[in-house]
């Protein structure tokens, strides 16, 4: 399932990184913590946070996810779109919560690998 | 030049977790047993203990020097320091206008006390200071350099609200002049874990929220008076002002 595919599927906005939405997922990963994002999220996994500093896209480029969930209406800062840009990370968001958003996309991923 | 002994970051009554033994008196007498020439009083998200302390401080021969210490929207907390109570008025109104509205519950996080000299309680702060404001940490540093303040990201060692455990690592473009270790490390341990930072500025100041914690971290710096402008010019190590040396009185860990 590529990225792409999640965005249709949960309804998703596309802010910034539209060049990387045929990325393949292979999972996902939640935390607001960037430190935490850092030691332990994996290659592919699709990041849903609610942070918008540009450091998230360095953090995505760094462990090659596949792509960031903004929750609750948050909306990238404007360097941070930039950088989405330069390093082709799609930015999506939802005014889903993240509870919300998580529960659509573990059963989307899990229904699609059964 | 003198050598001055400075601890800038220190909590009073005003920090709902600050004790309430954190009075201006107390303060200033625990900072006098210490040998501190200087000390910053830097509450939670409020600037409204600072005048008390500094007016009192005269008597005890030490220099306060206003700021705060706020909470970015990523919760990384940053230390701000400013030269007058104009600015000092300023930033206040920012931070009363960006600190969202959630009522401070006592049972659980302590009361938020503004008072004067003698302890008595002047005002009771309900807007819980200890949440985060609404602006980024790029936002809030525009803002204190537009005042006319210094920015200097707090306790970065730690694994809780720092600026390396909320946004990962320090972005490169930050404008901050310097960046503050606390009590449980020092610069020499802490660049040998983080060799990129190993060219950065650090101040070790001790976080204090109980009075027996004050001067725990302490910085020394050599400037000619006990002023922020000649500790601005310490950390840009101008005109022969410089720091001397950090210390902290812990283990490191």
């Amino acid at each position: 399932m590529t990225v792409n595919d999640i965005k249709e599927k949960l309804n998703l906005t596309v802010y910034a990184g539209a060049a990387g939405l045929n990325r393949e997922v292979t999972g996902g990963y939640v935390s607001d913590l960037l430190s935490d994002v850092m030691g332990h999220s994996s290659e592919g996994q699709i990041w849903i946070t609610l942070q918008t500093h540009k450091n998230i896209i360095a953090i995505a480029s760094l462990k090659e996810l596949a792509g960031i969930i903004l929750v609750q209406g948050f909306e990238p800062d404007a360097d941070t779109q930039k950088q989405a840009e330069d390093e082709q990370i799609p930015i999506l968001g939802t005014h889903l919560s993240t509870f919300e958003i998580s529960g659509k996309l573990y059963n989307l991923l899990h229904k699609c690998c059964e | 030049m003198l050598r001055i002994k400075a601890d800038m970051h220190i909590h009073t009554v005003l920090s709902p977790c600050g004790d309430l033994d954190m009075s201006p008196r107390n303060i200033l007498i625990k900072a006098k047993e210490k040998g501190l020439d200087l000390i910053a009083i830097t509450d939670h998200n409020s600037t409204l203990m600072c005048r008390v302390i500094a007016n009192l401080a005269s008597e005890y021969d030490i220099a306060v020097i206003p700021g705060v210490e706020i909470t970015t929207k990523e919760e990384a907390h940053c230390l701000a320091y400013f030269h007058d109570y104009e600015q000092i008025n300023q930033i206040q109104m920012f931070l009363e206008q960006h600190l969202p509205p959630i009522q401070n519950n006592p049972d659980l996080f302590g009361h938020q006390l503004v008072v004067d000299q003698d302890e008595m309680i002047l005002q009771e702060i309900n807007t819980l200071l200890i949440t985060a404001l609404n602006l980024s940490i790029d936002e809030i540093e525009k803002t204190v350099h537009k005042i006319g303040g210094i920015f200097i990201p707090a306790h970065i060692d730690r694994p809780k609200y720092s600026i390396i455990s909320q946004l990962g690592f320090i972005p490169f473009d930050l404008n901050a002049e310097a960046f503050e270790l606390s009590r449980y490390s020092s610069p020499d341990s802490f660049t040998a874990q983080n060799k990129p930072y190993r060219n950065f500025i650090y101040v070790q100041n001790s976080d204090a929220h109980y009075l027996e914690n004050i001067a725990d971290a302490y910085t020394i710096f050599e400037i000619e008076n006990p002023t922020l402008e000649e500790i601005v010019k310490a950390l840009k190590n101008l005109d022969g002002r410089k720091i001397v040396s950090t210390h902290n009185q812990r283990k490191t860990n």
